[in-house]
C-alpha cells in the first residue's frame, strides 16, 4: 500500500512499540503531526520547550530501558533540542529524535526556519541521517531504533525535509537490519575473560568500580552476583548508583570528586582494579598522574573500545557487552580451583573498615537551619529508599547522590557527564511517564529549577504527582563553593537575586506550593507532600543554610588521596 | 610519530566532515587528508596522515571505527606500504630559466603537462620528501603555484584494505 512520509513516520513508530513520543510542533513537521493526530497508539506529550521534550524522553529512556522518542520541527526546533541531545549523548542513553527540515529544494537557501540539522548536531550524536529520498524513509527509521540501542547506546537523529514527509511510496517495515558498517561486539574475548579471573584470584586488595554502563545494560544482577561470590568492596560512579545496592555492606558508596573517604582511598590502594561499565572520567579519579603513581592491575570491561586505555592504561581490556561478559567471567570463576584470599582480604577491608571510622559524610543539623543534607535524608526515610530521584546539576545533585541510598538500578536519573541544569523537572516527567505508578521525586535547586520552570505547565497538563525538593540556597552553590574555596571568595554572579515566590508561583500553574523553613518542619512536610498530596505536583521551597558545601571533595587536578574533608576547614 | 591511516566509509553525503569533524573535536591532528570513492560506488576510500603518540594513534583508529559509517580502518604505517603524492607546480620558465626547469623536471621524473611561452605546469609522483626535495632543487622564485594532493598509500603485497 502506498502510503506518504508522515504516515510512514507514524508506522514505524508504532512497530516500534513506541508508547510516548515527546515533541512540540511547528511548519516543517505539520504533516507528521496530522497523521500522529489520526492515531491513537501512542500518546504524544506537549512539552513547553523542546528541550524539555528531549530531557523527558532522556529519562524516560534511562528509568525504563526503553527507547525515548521525541520530534521536533527544524531550525529553532531543532536547535532548542541540542543541548538534550548533547546530555544524553555524553551519558550514552540511546533515544530517537525525529526532526523536520525544509523541503529538500529549499536546503541551503537559508530558507524560513532553516538550520543545517545533521550538521549542528553530528559531533552529539551517535548517528544521524537525513531523509531526502521518501523510500529511504522506512529503512532510515529502522536502522536509527537499531543503532540507538546496541553497542554503547546514543541518540539518533532522523532529519525529514517536510516534502518527503507529503511523498508517497510503498511502506514495508523491515523486520531486521544488517549494516556491513556497524556490528557492535557483544561476547567477550574469553582468552582475556581467563585472565581476569586469574587477576582477581591473586588480588590482595581489590576493588570494584562499576559505571554507569552496568545499569545501561541491565547487568546490575551480574555485578551483585560477581561481588558477592569474591567478597569484594564495590564502589560506585555517579552514573552507576543503584548498580550495586549501596546499603550492602560491600558497598563502599560513590566515588570521585565528592565519593566517600572510603571509596576513594580503596581506589586509590587497591592492587586489582575491576572496572565495569566505567570510563576513569576526570571527575571521578581526578588526575591520572596521580592515580598512576600507585602501581595497580586493571581489568577493564567495556562495549565501547575507544573508552579502554583512553584516560587510563590498563592490563586486561575486555571489550563486550556487560552482561555477556559478566555471565562468562562468573562461569570461569565458578568453575575455577582458586579462592579469594581470605586473610589478605580480611586486612583490606580492616583497612576500609579505617577509612570508613572517618564518616566522611557527617554534617550538624542544629534547630535554626535546614542543612541541604538532611533534606535529602529524609526524603529517603519518607520514600522507604523506593523512589526514583532525578536532579538538576550542582550541589544538590550531590546531596541527592551522597545521601539518597540507591538500592536498586534506573531510579538515579541525572545529566553526570553533560551536567545540563534545568534538567531536573523534564526528567521527572519522562521518569512518570515510563513508570506509571512510581513515586518520583526531582532534587534541584532555586537556579536549576529556574532553566526549564515551564514544564511545571506540562506536568499540570499531565497531571503528573511529582514532588519537586528544591534546596534553595539563594546561590548558585557549586559554583560559589568553587569561588569560596579557589576564587578568594570573590562570588562572582553567583547570586541568585531577584527569586519568585516558587509557592505562589506553583499554585499558578495549579500544583501544591510549601514554603519549609525550620529544620523541624522538614519531615512531616514531607510526609504531608507524600501522603496527603500524593496525586499532585508538590513544589517544596525548603530554605537551607547558605554555606553549606559538599565533602568531601576531591579539587581539580589533584589525587584521588588528597580529598578535603569537612572538618578539616 | 607519522602514522598513515587508510579508511573504507560508506559513501554517502557528509561522510567526509564525520571524519574531518572528528578529528577537531578531540584535538587529533591532520596532516593531509585524501578521498575519493573505490571501484565499489557506494565505498569511499581516505588516506589521513596524522602524527601523535601510540596512545593518540590508539584513540584515532578507535574513534574512527566507533564512526557509523566506517566499514574498515587500517595503519597502514604499522607494516611495508607504499605511499604517493600527486603534485602540480606552475613555474616561470622564460629565457634561461626554460631548459634547466625542463632538466631538473627529468631529473625527478616529472612531467611538463602546459607550456605557454613564459610557464610550464609541471606534474610530480613520489612521496612527500621527493616532492620536498624539488621544490629545493629548482630556483624558489620560480614558482608560481605548488598543488598537492596529499597522501595516498596502499600496502604492500598481501596487505589488502577490502570489504
Amino acid at each position: 500500500m502506498q502510503l506518504t512520509g508522515a504516515e510512514i513516520v507514524i508506522r514505524c513508530l508504532q512497530e516500534e512499540k513506541v508508547e510516548y513520543v515527546f515533541g512540540y510542533p511547528g511548519g516543517s513537521v505539520l504533516f507528521i503531526y496530522d497523521e500522529l493526530f489520526k492515531q491513537d497508539k501512542f500518546k504524544h506529550v506537549l512539552v513547553r520547550h523542546e528541550q524539555a521534550a528531549v530531557h523527558a524522553a532522556d529519562a524516560y529512556s534511562r528509568s525504563s530501558n526503553k527507547i525515548g522518542v521525541c520530534l521536533v520541527t527544524s531550525g529553532p526546533g531543532v536547535t532548542n533540542a541540542v543541548t538534550g541531545i548533547a546530555t544524553a549523548h555524553m551519558d550514552s542513553v540511546p533515544m530517537v529524535i525525529i526532526s523536520g527540515q525544509v523541503p529538500t529544494a529549499y536546503i541551503g537557501q537559508d530558507a524560513f526556519q532553516e538550520c543545517d540539522t545533521v550538521g549542528i548536531t553530528r559531533p552529539c550524536v551517535k548517528h544521524n541521517f537525513l531523509v531526502k529520498d521518501v523510500r529511504d524513509l522506512a529503512i532510515t527509521l529502522k536502522k536509527a531504533f537499531y543503532i540507538a540501542k546496541t553497542g554503547r547506546p546514543g541518540p539518533v537523529l532522523v532529519d525529514i525535509p517536510k516534502d518527503v514527509t507529503n511523498q508517497k511510496c510503498e511502506f514495508e517495515y523491515p523486520k531486521s537490519i544488517s549494516m556491513r558498517s556497524y556490528n557492535p561486539v557483544v561476547k567477550g574475548h574469553g582468552g582475556q575473560i581467563k585472565k581476569a579471573v586469574q587477576m582477581l584470584l591473586d588480588a590482595k586488595r581489590p576493588m570494584i568500580y562499576a559505571g554507569g554502563g552496568v545499569i545501561l545494560s541491565d547487568a546490575a544482577d551480574r555485578l551483585v552476583k560477581l561481588a558477592r561470590t569474591l567478597g569484594y568492596p564495590v564502589t560506585n560512579t555517579l552514573m552507576g548508583l543503584g548498580g550495586y545496592p549501596a546499603t550492602d555492606k560491600q558497598s563502599l558508596g560513590m566515588l570521585g570528586m565528592h565519593g566517600t573517604y572510603e571509596a576513594n582511598m580503596a581506589m586509590q590502594n587497591c592492587d586489582v582494579l575491576i572496572a565495569v561499565g566505567a570510563r576513569f572520567d576526570d571527575r571521578v579519579i581526578g588526575n591520572p598522574a596521580h592515580f598512576g603513581e600507585v602501581a595497580r592491575k586493571i581489568i577493564h570491561i567495556d562495549i565501547d573500545p575507544s573508552s579502554i586505555s583512553k584516560r587510563v592504561k590498563v592490563d586486561v581490556p575486555i571489550v563486550g557487552n556487560l552482561p555477556d561478559v559478566l555471565d562468562e567471567l562468573q562461569k570461569l570463576l565458578e568453575a575455577s580451583a582458586g579462592v579469594p584470599d581470605a586473610k589478605a582480604l580480611a586486612a583490606w577491608w580492616k583497612q576500609i573498615d579505617e577509612w570508613r571510622s572517618k564518616k566522611s559524610l557527617k554534617y550538624k543539623q542544629g534547630k535554626e537551619i535546614i542543612m541541604p543534607q538532611y533534606v535529602v535524608e529524609k526524603l529517603y526515610e519518607v520514600t522507604g529508599g523506593d523512589a526514583f530521584v532525578t536532579s538538576d546539576v550542582g550541589q544538590h545533585q550531590m546531596w541527592a547522590a551522597q545521601y539518597y541510598k540507591f538500592d536498586k538500578p534506573r531510579r538515579w536519573i541525572n545529566s553526570g557527564g553533560l551536567g545540563t541544569m534545568g534538567v531536573g523537572l523534564p526528567y521527572a516527567m519522562g521518569v512518570r511517564f515510563a513508570n506509571p505508578k512510581a513515586t518520583v521525586a526531582c532534587v534541584t535547586g532555586e537556579a536549576s529549577i529556574q532553566m526549564n520552570i515551564q514544564e511545571l505547565s506540562t506536568a499540570k497538563q499531565f497531571r503528573l504527582p511529582i514532588k519537586i525538593i528544591n534546596l534553595n540556597n539563594r546561590y548558585l552553590g557549586m559554583v560559589r563553593q568553587w569561588q569560596q574555596m579557589f576564587h578568594g571568595n570573590r562570588y562572582a554572579e553567583s547570586y541568585v537575586d531577584a527569586l519568585p515566590d516558587f509557592v505562589k508561583l506553583a499554585e499558578s500553574y495549579g500544583h501544591v506550593g510549601m514554603k519549609i523553613e525550620r529544620p523541624a518542619d522538614v519531615e512531616p512536610a514531607l510526609r504531608e507532600a507524600f501522603t496527603k498530596h500524593k496525586n499532585d505536583l508538590v513544589f517544596m521551597d525548603f530554605l537551607t543554610d547558605q554555606t553549606a558545601n559538599v565533602y568531601p571533595m576531591v579539587a581539580a587536578g589533584k589525587g584521588l588521596s588528597e580529598m578535603i574533608l569537612a572538618e578539616e576547614l | 610519530m607519522r602514522h598513515i591511516i587508510s579508511i573504507l566509509i560508506e559513501n554517502e553525503a557528509g561522510a567526509l566532515s564525520r571524519v574531518s569533524g572528528l578529528f577537531s573535536a578531540r584535538a587529533f591532528n591532520i596532516e593531509s587528508l585524501t578521498v575519493a570513492p573505490t571501484e565499489d560506488a557506494s565505498l569511499s576510500r581516505m588516506t589521513i596522515v596524522s602524527t601523535g603518540s601510540d596512545d593518540v594513534i590508539e584513540q584515532i583508529t578507535k574513534q574512527l571505527n566507533k564512526l557509523i559509517d566506517v566499514v574498515k580502518v587500517v595503519d597502514l604505517s604499522e607494516a611495508a606500504h607504499i605511499e604517493r603524492e600527486l603534485m602540480l607546480v606552475k613555474v616561470r620558465a622564460a629565457g634561461k630559466d626554460r631548459e634547466e626547469m625542463k632538466r631538473i623536471a627529468d631529473i625527478f621524473r616529472g612531467r611538463i603537462i602546459d607550456v605557454t611561452d613564459s610557464t610550464y605546469v609541471i606534474e610530480l609522483t613520489g612521496n612527500g620528501s621527493k616532492l620536498d626535495a624539488f621544490l629545493e632543487a629548482i630556483d624558489r622564485s620560480l614558482i608560481l603555484e605548488t598543488v598537492r594532493t596529499g597522501v595516498s598509500g596502499i600496502g604492500r603485497g598481501d596487505r589488502i584494505l577490502k570489504v
